[in-house]
């Protein structure tokens, strides 16, 4: 089974990375008036089917994938 | 009681890289330091403090400090720290303690973005933890820093009962990358733990520069020498 993980700073918390994409891409002349940075993790899971493996990606973000203070997850289908 | 001084650990991670410092400083201060090595999964019985020391463990890979709180010693390290152990967290260290849930909050990049590396001046806030015991409130250390990633942050619930507490321990005395109310080391609820990003084993001997690092080493190593007397005269 392959999920994908898109982890988000949370909305408020700083995100000096995505504020330095801002600039470059407005000094690049990009209209660009935000920009957040985050990470995507690719996971292949042994399951016996998608809720299983679904179950087991929300305790691996709770445990290290994502840290709830500053960050938020999205478990989506991974790549095929 | 002997005159050897009190064992304490420093754990090396991977990518740890102030160890030997933090070893040198707790030698020239009379303790018996011990290298650690972060798959040892049990401290020994006579150990008497930790340290969990700067650098950049796991490459900082996922986030600064996460990989290593699932490291064996880490299993150890909060053991030793829920019978109130006193363990110092220093930078990385202190990244560490945050992600394995051992202190409140977390450690983000710094707000100008800038890897910080100078002197600071901190302000002691609490002197109610044993790494403090030797200082007064309002107490000022130089110390220097040397991090990417030393901007604390917490929501305002937890942060006002960590003012309460009398968590917070010190503060740069200027703002230098943007943590929460210039807060540059906190304590758990007890004080056994401490996690500061300035580098106290940089700032023991006056050839090398300040020595605002002294007081919260002596404070550690003055801990561990009462843990270790505890036990000889303990069932133990």
């Amino acid at each position: 089974m392959r999920l994908t993980v898109l982890i988000r700073p949370k909305a408020g918390i700083l995100d000096p990375q995505g504020d330095a994409v801002q600039a470059s891409l407005a000094h690049l002349g990009f209209a660009v008036t935000a920009a957040r940075v985050g990470r995507l993790v690719d996971l292949e899971i042994a399951a016996v089917d998608e809720a299983a493996a679904r179950n087991e990606v929300e305790r691996m973000c709770a445990e290290l994938l994502a840290n709830p203070l500053i960050e938020s997850f999205e478990i989506v289908s991974g790549p095929t | 009681m002997s005159e050897r001084g009190p064992r304490i650990a420093v754990v090396t991670f991977p990518g740890s890289n102030d160890d030997g410092d933090a070893r040198l400083a707790l030698e020239h201060l009379g303790a018996d330091a011990v290298a650690v090595w972060h798959a040892t999964s049990e401290l020994d019985s006579d150990i008497g403090g930790v340290i969990l020391p700067g650098g950049f463990s796991y490459g900082d890979y996922l986030r600064c400090g996460a990989l290593a709180r699932s490291a064996p010693v880490m299993d150890a390290v909060r053991e030793f720290a829920a019978v109130g152990g006193p363990v110092l967290g220093i930078c990385n260290g202190f990244q560490i303690l945050c992600e394995a849930g051992l202190l409140p909050g977390v450690l983000r990049p710094n707000r100008q973005l800038e890897f910080l590396c100078t002197d600071v001046t901190v302000v002691v806030e609490s002197a109610g933890t044993p790494f403090t015991s030797g200082l007064a409130r309002g107490d000022e250390l130089v110390i220097p820093v040397k991090h990417g990633e030393g901007n604390w942050v917490v929501d305002d619930g937890l942060y006002a009962e960590l003012v309460e507490g009398g968590q917070i321990v010190l503060r740069y005395a200027e703002d230098v990358n943007g943590s929460r109310d210039r807060v540059a080391g906190i304590a758990n609820r007890d004080g056994n733990v401490l996690g500061l990003m300035p580098h106290p084993e940089h700032a023991v001997d006056p050839l090398l520069g300040p020595t605002g690092g002294l007081p919260l080493l002596q404070g550690l190593i003055g801990a561990a020498r009462e843990r270790l007397a505890g036990y000889a005269l303990g069932p133990r």
